[in-house]
């Protein structure tokens, strides 16, 4: 079954991405799309390439990086509810990009900025995995990540309140609501390299993070190397969270409704979780942006608004459910 | 599997305090070994220590291989350990949990080998808990999920297995099948290392005792009367009570 979820789930994809290539205010057949690519007819080939193709692969490539650091975070806390988001990590990566920005440094050097957001991923991943250790409950390490995810807002809230004029506002601000829109192919290659060098980190730590449903101490003697497993998945969160919200901004939900979604077809074995988790957040995030896209209203919706009032009701109906049966 | 695991000065120390002091015996292979004492004397700590789940000193081989010289992989192929309170986070199914066991031999649920699907087969025929293979692990009784923990166990086909409490879930029936199965794991050339606090079921299925009082081992030797009548009143303040029928069968008087 988790063979077919990992053919089902890519082929998904891949009709999500055309229809979003040609569907839109300026829509474009299928029949162009060959011209496009082939350079024929250049109005569609600026829509196609320049403007819808590097939405479409960031919008995938930030879902791909978010679910799979949710399922690889609820892996190693066992704690459904563990998620970039919910934990304060995506917030410190924002944190860590807009110091960037309001310092100026993102502006010389095109590598800061997602630097300064992985810096900040990793530091708060690495915060709560020694939380996590220190911690049994879910309910703590969720209200530590809440902690941080507070305290990295009301940082951000201070570096809006000092900034220096109208348009470093609103570069800050869009750093917190996430969105893909206007990314070039330029911007998806630089932070390409760095969530798929997560991702691969996340996926090597398969077997170890099934075995880790045991607990750490059964799995320990089960031959689990708990220090090198936990410094992978911190790394590899932290790296691609990091670098997925350098792309696109703050775009929560997706690591924990991705994850849910695809457990009953991946019978509940948390390593076999994590590349269907994969592809389910690029396809939730690509189709989300498509509907961003289509919406008329008078400004586009912010991708990160639209993955939040999506992903909030479910998370808060996984959190009733494991309230009434005690499991996920 | 014929190789004694021998222990000299194992101590452990935690928050500050001493957990295991000096412990210095040998664990003969094919003898099923009892972990008998009160509460705190440092009986679950010796076995984790053992399976290398919490850091020790002192020397701890068997035969002639070093396990704190082994990477966690290798130890794991060696010893096998099962805990005394089993934390099951998924939904997992029975024989994928159990399937973990074969972690250490490159083997993970999603991809099992035909030795590593065998021993699994045999680990749950062998724990009597083979019906409950498609059930999903959260469904279980306390009782079911401590049989198919032992499967996890014993999928991993260790020479060593140490066992904390394996009893202490079960009902009547259950926990005579888990020490009969273990006792044949002993006879098969294991060394076979269990905690039980229920010490009419180790006067009947234990082979030899490690007595252990306040992190200290106190004596090391065969499950006989003498050994019972001895030791229990020391270690426990009650004056234990015999069978009739000559046998190691005891049980204690209310006051």
């Amino acid at each position: 079954m988790t063979t077919r979820v990992n053919l089902v789930l890519p082929a998904l994809l891949l009709l999500a991405a055309l229809l979003a290539l040609t569907v839109g205010p300026d829509g474009v057949s299928l029949g162009l799309l060959a011209d496009a690519f082939a350079g024929a007819d250049p109005a569609a080939s600026i829509i196609l390439l320049d403007i819808r193709l590097p939405r479409i692969i960031a919008a995938a490539l930030v879902g791909a990086a978010l679910g799979l650091c949710g399922a690889a975070l609820q892996a190693l806390t066992r704690n459904p509810l563990a998620e970039p988001g919910i934990l304060g990590v995506s917030a410190a990566a924002t944190l860590g990009a807009t110091l960037t920005l309001y310092f100026g440094l993102a502006a010389v050097l095109s590598w800061a900025l997602p630097l300064g957001a992985i810096g900040g991923a990793l530091l708060v991943t690495a915060l709560l995995a020694s939380a996590a250790v220190r911690t049994q409950g879910m309910a703590s390490l969720i209200l530590i990540g809440v902690g941080l995810s507070s305290l990295c807002g009301a940082v951000m809230a201070l570096i809006l309140n000092f900034a220096p004029n109208p348009f470093s506002l609103s570069d800050l601000i869009n750093w917190t609501l996430g969105s893909v829109a206007n990314r070039s192919l330029a911007d998806v290659a630089t932070t390409a390299p760095l969530i798929l060098i997560g991702c691969a980190l996340l996926a090597s730590q398969r077997a170890n993070l099934s075995l880790l449903s045991l607990g750490e101490a059964a799995a320990v003697a089960h031959g689990l190397d708990a220090r090198r497993t936990r410094i992978a998945v911190i790394a590899g969160t932290g790296i691609a969270t990091g670098a997925a919200v350098a792309l696109a901004g703050a775009v929560g939900f997706v690591g924990i409704v991705a994850p849910h979604l695809v457990r009953p077809w991946t019978r509940h074995d948390p390593g076999r979780t994590l590349l269907p988790s994969a592809w389910l957040g690029a396809l939730l995030l690509v189709l989300a942006d498509l509907l961003v896209r289509l919406l008329p209203t008078q400004n586009e919706l912010r991708l990160g608004v639209v993955a939040a009032l999506a992903g909030a009701p479910i998370f808060t109906m996984i959190v009733l459910r494991r309230g009434r049966t005690g499991h996920d | 599997m014929t190789e004694p695991l021998i222990l000299d000065g194992l101590t452990v120390h935690a928050g500050g305090k001493t957990l295991l002091a000096g412990v210095s015996t040998t664990l003969a292979p094919g003898e099923f070994t009892a972990v008998v004492g009160p509460n705190g004397a440092g009986k679950s700590t010796l076995l984790r220590a053992l399976a290398g789940i919490v850091p020790a000193q002192g020397s701890m081989r068997l035969g002639d291989t070093d396990l704190r010289a082994l990477r966690s992989i290798e130890r794991a192929r060696r010893i096998a350990w099962l805990p005394q309170s089993h934390e099951l986070a998924w939904d997992m199914r029975v024989a994928d949990m159990v399937a973990l066991g074969r972690f250490a031999y490159g083997a993970t649920p999603g991809r099992l080998g035909a030795a590593d699907r065998a021993a699994v087969a045999q680990a749950m025929e062998t724990a009597g808990c083979t019906a409950l293979a498609d059930r999903s692990v959260t469904s279980l009784s306390g009782g079911e999920q401590a049989l198919a923990c032992l499967a996890r166990v014993l999928a991993a086909d260790t020479p060593v297995l140490l066992a904390d409490e394996p009893a202490a879930a079960l009902d009547p029936a259950n926990q005579y099948r888990a020490l009969e199965t273990l006792t044949d794991l002993a006879r098969s050339g294991r060394t076979v290392v269990a905690v039980l606090h229920d010490l009419s079921l180790v006067a009947q299925f234990a082979d030899a005792i490690l007595w252990l009082g306040r992190g200290r081992l106190v004596a090391h030797g065969p499950a006989t009367r003498n050994a019972f009548a001895h030791h229990v009143p020391a270690l426990f303040g009650r004056e234990p009570a015999f069978a009739e029928d000559g046998s190691n069968a005891l049980y204690f008087r209310r006051a």
